[in-house]
């Protein structure tokens, strides 16, 4: 089984890199952006084939070593 | 007072510490390997700054996962101090010992240079020997020490005195300009400048003294 996890700042936490990610596109002409945020993609294989386990594992890997969750929050997606 | 220096995989403050701590204690310093999984008999255990693990994932998150750190939160636990610097402070926080998080500088750049700071409070082993309220000059480098949590940890650090160092210019756009804080039971401090660098006239000061004399008045 493959999974993607997100990792992203979590509302209100600044976040200086989409930020200025943000102002890069704007020089560029991409007058229509508003605020950026930007964030990590982890892709991982996993031998479980249930997808419950599947998740409640990949929740437990996100709390203690994928995500800080004092300053981000995460989202599984499993394919 | 007996001290060890944790070495990471890309600690490079380890030797300056353990440098700095002779200099200071006339005593040798044990430098303690990530790997091991007991500490030796010490007062005092120093994470120094570095670039743990290369900062993958997050700074400081790796190294949180080493096999000392059981040894280390054992030891916090028991109440013995442990002094984290820099990305010592980003293993502190990652590893629960200390509130909050270190983020990216907020002008993204990484910065190398001496700051101001106040000493906030001297109701502590590490800053007795300070002043209150004393100005002293130590140099930082990193490019994560913007330090953050929510306005209620916030609070809480304040009201307890538990913020030991402010900026007085905020080069990193930490929340309410602090520089180092202290944990509930008082013996894990975390600060983002170096003390350690500033022992010796010849490397450019002597402001870290106060807080390595205080420690060695408080343990010894």
């Amino acid at each position: 089984m493959k999974a993607r996890v997100f990792v992203t700042l979590k509302n209100g936490v600044l976040d200086p890199q989409g930020k200025a990610i943000g102002h890069a596109l704007n020089g560029l002409g991409f007058a229509s952006v508003g605020e950026v945020r930007q964030g990590k993609v982890i892709d991982l294989e996993l031998s479980e084939t249930d997808t419950g386990k599947a998740k409640a594992a990949l929740k437990d890997m996100c709390e203690k070593l994928l995500a800080n969750t004092v300053i981000e929050k995460y989202e599984i997606e499993l394919k | 007072m007996k001290s060890a220096v944790i070495v990471f995989p890309a600690s490079n403050c380890d030797r300056d510490a353990a440098t700095a701590l002779e200099q200071m204690t006339g005593t040798k310093t044990l430098m303690v390997w990530h790997q091991d999984s007991d500490l030796p008999e010490v007062d005092l255990v120093v994470l120094p700054g570095g670039f743990s693990y290369g900062d993958y994932l997050r700074c400081g998150a790796m190294a949180n996962q080493s096999k000392i750190m059981g040894a280390i939160k054992a030891h916090a636990g028991r109440g013995g101090a442990v002094l984290g610097i820099c990305n010592g402070f980003q293993v502190l926080t990652e590893s629960g010992l200390l509130p909050g998080a270190l983020m990216r500088n907020a002008g993204l750049k990484f910065i190398c240079k001496q700051v101001g700071l106040s000493v906030e409070e001297t109701q502590s082993a590490f800053t007795r020997k300070y002043d209150k309220g004393q100005t002293i000059s130590l140099p930082v480098a990193h490019g994560e020490g913007n330090y953050y949590a929510d306005d209620a940890t916030l609070d809480r650090l304040e009201g307890d005195g538990r913020v030991m160092f402010r900026y007085q210019d905020n080069p990193n756009g930490s929340a309410r300009n602090i520089a180092g804080i202290l944990n509930e039971k008082r013996n894990v401090l975390g600060l983002m400048p170096h003390p350690e660098r500033v022992v010796d006239p010849l490397t450019g000061g002597t402001d870290g003294r106060g807080l390595f004399q205080s420690l060695i008045e408080t343990l010894s």
